[in-house]
Formats: C-alpha cells, sequence, structure tokens
C-alpha cells in the first residue's frame, strides 16, 4: 500500500493522508493512496494543506498501516531517543 | 565582545521584517515551496524529519550571558524545552513553527543575534576557537577578523547564490581547536619577518561525502587586503565552481579539479583585480573591531594555587579546564555529554544555568565548541571550585572533555531528514559502555565522531575514531574508520572493513581501543598508536 | 517574457541582443546575451559599443550571473544592464547591488513588491558595483569612517 506523508505548512507537524482533504498526526489514520497518489499530492499542496510531501510504500500490520523503511518509521514515531516527546512509541523501527 | 552599532543593528532588523514578509506571501501561497526554501534555509529555517528545525548562528563561538538567556528563552517559548549546539558553534531547535519563526528572530534581533546564513549556499557562520582571546598559546585574538569576515559576508550580493554552502574558520595559534583546514576557507593569523600580522589561507578544505585537507595557498595576506582576498577565493568559486552535480559542488572539488597551483593562479589574478577597486575596509574597522575584544578585568592578584583535596573536583579540573593566558585564571569546559546523553543537546534549565553561571564566574561570556560543548572562558581559580559544585548539582560537569564519552555526534535519523542511520542511540550505548572515567582516562585523548549519513555533520572523517551509519537494504549499519585527526595534526579517517549492526559497533569501537591498550608505548594516544602500528592489528582484532 | 522592470531612472534599451557567440562574429551588436557558463570578460574589449548587456539567470539558484555584472561594471561598462529569466522578487536588491540597472522576468513582478524589496535595507556592508537605493551612500564600513 501507498500512504502520504508531508508537513503542516504552519506548524511543521508531520501529517499523513487520511482520505479526501483529511490529514493526521497519527499514521494509524493513514489511507492507502493506490495509484493516485501524486494526484492527491498535487491537489492538496496546491491547497497548502500539506507541504514538503511524498509517497511512502508501507504494508499493513497488525498495528495498521505501517511505512516499510526506517526513516518513515521514525518519523511516525518521534525521536526514538526522547520518548517523551513522541506521538506513538509502539512503532517499530528495526524491521518486523 | 563585539556590539552591534545603529548600522548593524539597522541591518538584523530589515532582515526580520523580510522574512516577515516572505513567510507571510508563503503561508498565503504567494511564494511556492521551491520558491520558499531557499530564502527560509538563508534564515536558518530547515524542514527537518518531524518539523521545522531553526539554527542560530553564534558568531565565531562566542556569546554573553543575556544572549544565552535568550536561548533559552526560545527553547521554553517556542521549542520543546531544550536545544542542540552544533560542529558549527550554532545552536538548532527541533520543534519550530513557521508561523513563529519571524517573532523568534524579532527576539534574537533584541539581543544581538540572528540566524542569517546558518543555511543555503552562501557564506555561513564564521567558526573560530572557543579559547580565543583567553588561550595561553596564541599569537592574537582571531574574533576581530571573525568579526570582520561575519560582516562581509553577510548579505554578499555576489556570493548569496553559490554552487554550494560555504564554510570559513578562524584561528591564531598553532593548536587547532576548530577543524580549521577541513574548511571551504581555513585562515590561520600568524606574523610575517616584519612582526605585521596577517592571514594565511587555505583553501578546499572539506568532509561530506569527498573529504579533503585544504592545501595552503598563500602564506601571508596582509590585515588591509583580507577581504580582497577572500573576494577573489569566492568569486573564482562562485564563477567555476561545478553547478552540475550538488555533490560535486564543494570549491573542494574545484581546487582538487583545477589544481591548487592553478586555482591560485586565478586568486592570484582576481586579487591583483580587487586590489584596485578599493573594497578592503580601512585598517581603522579592524582596530575598531578589536577595541571591543579588549581584556576583562582581571584581578592582578588572582593566584595560581588551587586546592585539589576533593577527588571528584581534581579530576575535572584535570579533564576538562585549560590553560589561561592570565596568571590565576583558567578556562572551563562544561561538557554537554553526560554517560547515556544526546551529546550537545541543553535544556532550558541548563542553558539559564550556564548564563548564571557566566555571569558570576567568567565575565559574563560564553563559548560554544564545534565539539558540541559549552566554555566559561575566563574564571579565577579560586572560583572554580564553586562553578564545579553548581555544575555537578545540574549535571554539567562530567569531567570527560577530549576523552571518549565526549564524542562529537550528529542529530542523525531520529531527527534529521538527510540521515541513513541513527547516531544518537549509538553515541549513547558507547557512553554507556565506557562510563566508569577511569577506563576513559587510562584510555586517554580519543576523539571519536559519529555521522548518521555520508553527509558528515558529525566529523567522522576527522575522528580518531569514526563512525558512519549507513542504510543497507533498509537496516541501520554502521562502518568503522580511524586515525583521523579534525586537529594541527590533520588527517583523514580510513575506513576499517565491512560494518556493523548497533550493538556489534559497539563492541568494535571497544576492540580497537583492546588493540591500542595493548600495543601502545609510553605517552602514546590512541591515534599515535594507529600512525604507528597502521590498520593490520585493528582489522585483525575485528574481522577474524 | 514579461515586461521590463528599471530599477533607476535609466530607460530600458530596446536593442535586440544577440548570443555571445554571435557578438563575436557581428562586429555592430549594440546588445549581448550571457549565459552563466559564459566568460563575460570576452566582453572587455567591446564595452564602449554596447548598449544594453542581459544576464541571463536560467534558475535563480545559479548566482554566476552576479558575479558577471559586477566585472562588467568594474571594468566601466556603463550600459544597460539587465537581468532575465527566472528573476524573482527576492533577488531583486542583491541583483541592484551588483550594478543591474533592470529585469525582464519570466513570470511578471508585483511592482509595489519590487519596491518594497529595492529598499528594504538601508545599508551595506560590501562596497558593490551599484548603489544603495535608500541611503545612496558607501557600505558601511565608510561610513564609519567617514
Amino acid at each position: 500500500m501507498n500512504l502520504l506523508t508531508g508537513n503542516d505548512l504552519k506548524t511543521g507537524d508531520v501529517i499523513w493522508w487520511a482520505g479526501g482533504q483529511n490529514w493526521s498526526l497519527h499514521v494509524a489514520d493513514a489511507q492507502d493512496a493506490g495509484d493516485e497518489g501524486e494526484a492527491i499530492l498535487a491537489r492538496e499542496e496546491k491547497a497548502r494543506r500539506v507541504n514538503a510531501s511524498y509517497i511512502v510504500a508501507a504494508e499493513m500490520t497488525d498495528k495498521g498501516p505501517m511505512p516499510l523503511h526506517i526513516k518513515e518509521r521514525v518519523r511516525a514515531s518521534g525521536p526514538t531517543v526522547r520518548s517523551d516527546l513522541a506521538i506513538n512509541t509502539d512503532i517499530p523501527i528495526v524491521g518486523v | 565582545m563585539y556590539e552591534y552599532d545603529q548600522y548593524d543593528q539597522a541591518m538584523v532588523d530589515a532582515r526580520v521584517e523580510e522574512f516577515r514578509d516572505q513567510t507571510r506571501r508563503r503561508l498565503a501561497g504567494e511564494l511556492t515551496e521551491d520558491q520558499f526554501k531557499p530564502l527560509r534555509l538563508m534564515n536558518g529555517l530547515y524542514l527537518q524529519l518531524h518539523a521545522y528545525m531553526l539554527r542560530v548562528a553564534i558568531p565565531y563561538g562566542t556569546l554573553n550571558s543575556e544572549q544565552m538567556k535568550m536561548l533559552g528563552h526560545i527553547a521554553r517559548k517556542y521549542d520543546r524545552g531544550y536545544g542542540h549546539f552544533t560542529t558549527r558553534q550554532n545552536i538548532q531547535y527541533n520543534w519550530i513553527k513557521l508561523e513563529d519563526a519571524p517573532d523568534i528572530l524579532a527576539d534574537l534581533a533584541t539581543v544581538e543575534m540572528h540566524a542569517i546564513q546558518t543555511s543555503g549556499n552562501c557564506i555561513r557562520n564564521i567558526s573560530s576557537d572557543q579559547f580565543a582571546g583567553a588561550a595561553a598559546d596564541e599569537l592574537t585574538d582571531p574574533r576581530p577578523w571573525a568579526e570582520l569576515l561575519r560582516q562581509w559576508s553577510s548579505f554578499h550580493p555576489e556570493f548569496s547564490y553559490l554552487p554550494r554552502k560555504f564554510k570559513i574558520a578562524v584561528i591564531a595559534s598553532d593548536e587547532d581547536r576548530a577543524a580549521m583546514r577541513l574548511h571551504d576557507i581555513g585562515i590561520q593569523l600568524v606574523r610575517n619577518d616584519a612582526g605585521e600580522l596577517g592571514a594565511k589561507f587555505f583553501v578546499g578544505g572539506g568532509m561530506g561525502r569527498t573529504p579533503m585537507i585544504g592545501p595552503e595557498i598563500r602564506d601571508f595576506v596582509p590585515a588591509d587586503e583580507l577581504i580582497h582576498y577572500a573576494e577573489a577565493c569566492l568569486r573564482v568559486y562562485n564563477r567555476y565552481g561545478r553547478r552540475d552535480n550538488k555533490y560535486k559542488a564543494r570549491i573542494k572539488i574545484l581546487v582538487h579539479e583545477l589544481g591548487a597551483e592553478e586555482y591560485t593562479r586565478q586568486v592570484e589574478e582576481e586579487f591583483a583585480h580587487m586590489k584596485t577597486l578599493g573594497l578592503n575596509p580601512p585598517v581603522a574597522e579592524l582596530a575598531r573591531i578589536t577595541e571591543f575584544f579588549q581584556d576583562p578585568a582581571y584581578d592582578s592578584r588572582a593566584r595560581d594555587e588551587l586546592d585539589l583535596t576533593d577527588p571528584d573536583f581534581r579530576i575535572w579540573v584535570e579533564q576538562n579546564t585549560h590553560p589561561h593566558k592570565q596568571t590565576g585564571y583558567a578556562i572551563a569546559n562544561i561538557s554537554l555529554k553526560p554517560t547515556g546523553g544526546i551529546p550537545g543537546d541543553a535544556s532550558a534549565d541548563q542553558i539559564d544555568l550556564m548564563a548564571d553561571l557566566a555571569k558570576e564566574y567568567s565575565f559574563d561570556e560564553l563559548r560554544v565548541t564545534h565539539a558540541q560543548n559549552i566554555v566559561l572562558p575566563h574564571v579565577k581559580k579560586s572560583d572554580l571550585y564553586a562553578l564545579w559544585q553548581k555544575l555537578d548539582e545540574a549535571g554539567l560537569a562530567p569531567p570527560n572533555l577530549d576523552l571518549i564519552s565526549d564524542m562529537i555526534a550528529c542529530p542523525g535519523l531520529d531527527y534529521c531528514s538527510l540521515a541513513n542511520a541513527r547516531s544518537i542511540p549509538v553515541a549513547q550505548k558507547i557512553g554507556e559502555r565506557f562510563a566508569d572515567i577511569g577506563r576513559q582516562k587510562e584510555l586517554g585523548e580519543l576523539k571519536l565522531k559519529i555521522s548518521g549519513c555520508i553527509n558528515a555533520c558529525g566529523h567522522h572523517h576527522a575522528g580518531h575514531i569514526g563512525i558512519l551509519g549507513v542504510d543497507r537494504k533498509g537496516v541501520e549499519n554502521y562502518q568503522l574508520s580511524l586515525g583521523g585527526s579534525g586537529a594541527e595534526d590533520v588527517s583523514l579517517a580510513k575506513i576499517t572493513g565491512p560494518g556493523f549492526d548497533e550493538d556489534g559497533i559497539v563492541d568494535a569501537v571497544e576492540k580497537v581501543t583492546d588493540v591500542y591498550l595493548r600495543d601502545r608505548t609510553n605517552g602514546e594516544r590512541f591515534v599515535d598508536t594507529y600512525r604507528r602500528i597502521g590498520m593490520a592489528p585493528f582489522k585483525e582484532a575485528l574481522y577474524d | 517574457m514579461s515586461k521590463t522592470v528599471t530599477f533607476n531612472d535609466r530607460p530600458a534599451s530596446d536593442a535586440a541582443p544577440v548570443s555571445l557567440e554571435e557578438f563575436a562574429n557581428a562586429s555592430n551588436a549594440a546588445a549581448v546575451r550571457i549565459e552563466p557558463g559564459e566568460d563575460v570578460r570576452d566582453l572587455l574589449p567591446h564595452l564602449e559599443r554596447l548598449a544594453l548587456v542581459e544576464i541571463n539567470f536560467p534558475v535563480f539558484g545559479d548566482g554566476r550571473g552576479y558575479s558577471a555584472a559586477q566585472i562588467l561594471r568594474e571594468h566601466g561598462f556603463a550600459g544597460e544592464l539587465r537581468a532575465i529569466g527566472d528573476v524573482l522578487v527576492d533577488q531583486l536588491a542583491y541583483m541592484l547591488r551588483c550594478g543591474f540597472d533592470s529585469a525582464a522576468p519570466n513570470q511578471p513582478l508585483n511592482g509595489q513588491a519590487v519596491q518594497d524589496a529595492l529598499n528594504r535595507y538601508p545599508h551595506a556592508y560590501q562596497k558593490t558595483s551599484g548603489t544603495s537605493p535608500i541611503s545612496g551612500r558607501g557600505p558601511i564600513w565608510e561610513i564609519r569612517h567617514e
């Protein structure tokens, strides 16, 4: 599956596309964009609902949609060395 | 310390308003991200893995208590209560909101600070020796020269869209505490035969994916021609530096491809032309700036005797203080490398405390080091014990300066969108493995430097022991290298062989230190032993 | 290309520029266009008969044109210097200070934004080929020691 991520233009928060015009702080809410990723991102960037966006390869797991690559897992979790600042400490960082 | 006049202040204030306008236009959709990105970068604002990151300049690493307090205030008000001191003597905040950035810059401007040119393809913050103005071994204080260069490089209309970023360091001691030869331009202040001060220029050093040691291109540039010469160096680069490939765009590649001799010839030709234009500020300007860097009012009765009966204090004094040029004073280093901590991070409370201690014990002055530590440059020896007690109470007295746990580490994949692997957890595990201070002291001076990608922000090429994090099929992997140095014995580290996983790299570091302990001769540092015995014994211990 | 925006009172030249290569073979051309990789020093023997030099910025991040402008001015070029191509409002002040008189950007510029950009900075730290529009004075170090 393909997830869409980027940053909120104003706050810089990492956000995940959650269908339609919706974006969420939590990767668990992310929707599969299928083959529509580029079209959706073009539309959402133009509307400034997301900034610096890109498509992320992912898989469905028992914890919900999960990026395949470590970089986006860290993006979804927050810094692994500051669990106090994390969004979700339950995200496996190194391989599932 | 340098103080702004009305002109300096007006320039910084204008920049704040310019960025406020640019931010407004971005938020209103009048600027695309592609157009806005170089503008925000030239104000130090990145978009990182989790949020915007703001890098604030600390010119040549010098700041006063009021400025340090402002750094704490920003951490508290606009960030999440902490900041990260970097290898270029700057501070970074990891959780900045774009809509707040103009206000932060406005707050900084009230204490004569800014984030101008802390990123982008322009001349970056000028770095220098953190012991400048205090070190017993310096020829002169390099900071007036650095300030002259700061002003010259600020908003330079010809050199703001260079092929790539451009870093300049200025030192004035034979001991190089600023990794001067690993900068795009490294300047060492020297005296000529007539006893006049001038600048020796090294051009084309750097780290990144193609590390190079900058060759000397001129042994003496007189004070009143410094800017002409720098202009000439930059113009040749701006015109001929590669723009077809960002990985080959730094000046080191140009100097390497042309050869130092041909590059020098072109610079000299341009220099001869520059001299006809009168671009150099008069010597009176350097003299004006120098007036701001006079010695503080030292107590001439201060004595060198020190009561070292407290054994913990004694270890800290031995490891973390450095000889001062003034009798009865010492340079005190505050290590931001506690066991298991994040190298270079400091909380807002710690930042405030360091500001207070600088006011109380160090003539209101602090420094930031390229090794991500803080310095109180002028502490009376009789005050050291009280200072140490207060630092210790706040977790700011690890007695580990220049020891294995005094690591340089980039933010790595925990924060950085360019990183391939995490750096901080490796630093933490190594710190814990070598937590025993007696063991660290037994290993002696050992510069360990960790980068989370090939861009080498963690200076791994210049580490006695260097670690480079790479992505191997989606898994973090760490390559070990040995024998680098960013000091006056500058050298580039060589990779040992295949990489290791996160726990494996910690074991590997221990193995190479064991080889050192086994094979060293009297008085040798780790890097000296490596240079004498070569790579083979280390490889044998690691891979056989 | 949108219409030419001028930074000063000099009227925009309507001479038609030729490429640097064409210029070498066309001894009567009064205007020439310089691309980033070209050596502007080739023009130095011909400055007196040039009414206009256009300097192309194919992408705004390629800063070679700033050096080209400075070199021409430093060698006494007195004709019009025009920036063309990917010229954005946020680069105009630097162009002005490197000696440009005008710009003909790919995308039209807002007139008020141009004025704001050109008048943003009251002073400059460097002595360059252009002038600062507000103070009209020399670099800060010169003012300090007047």
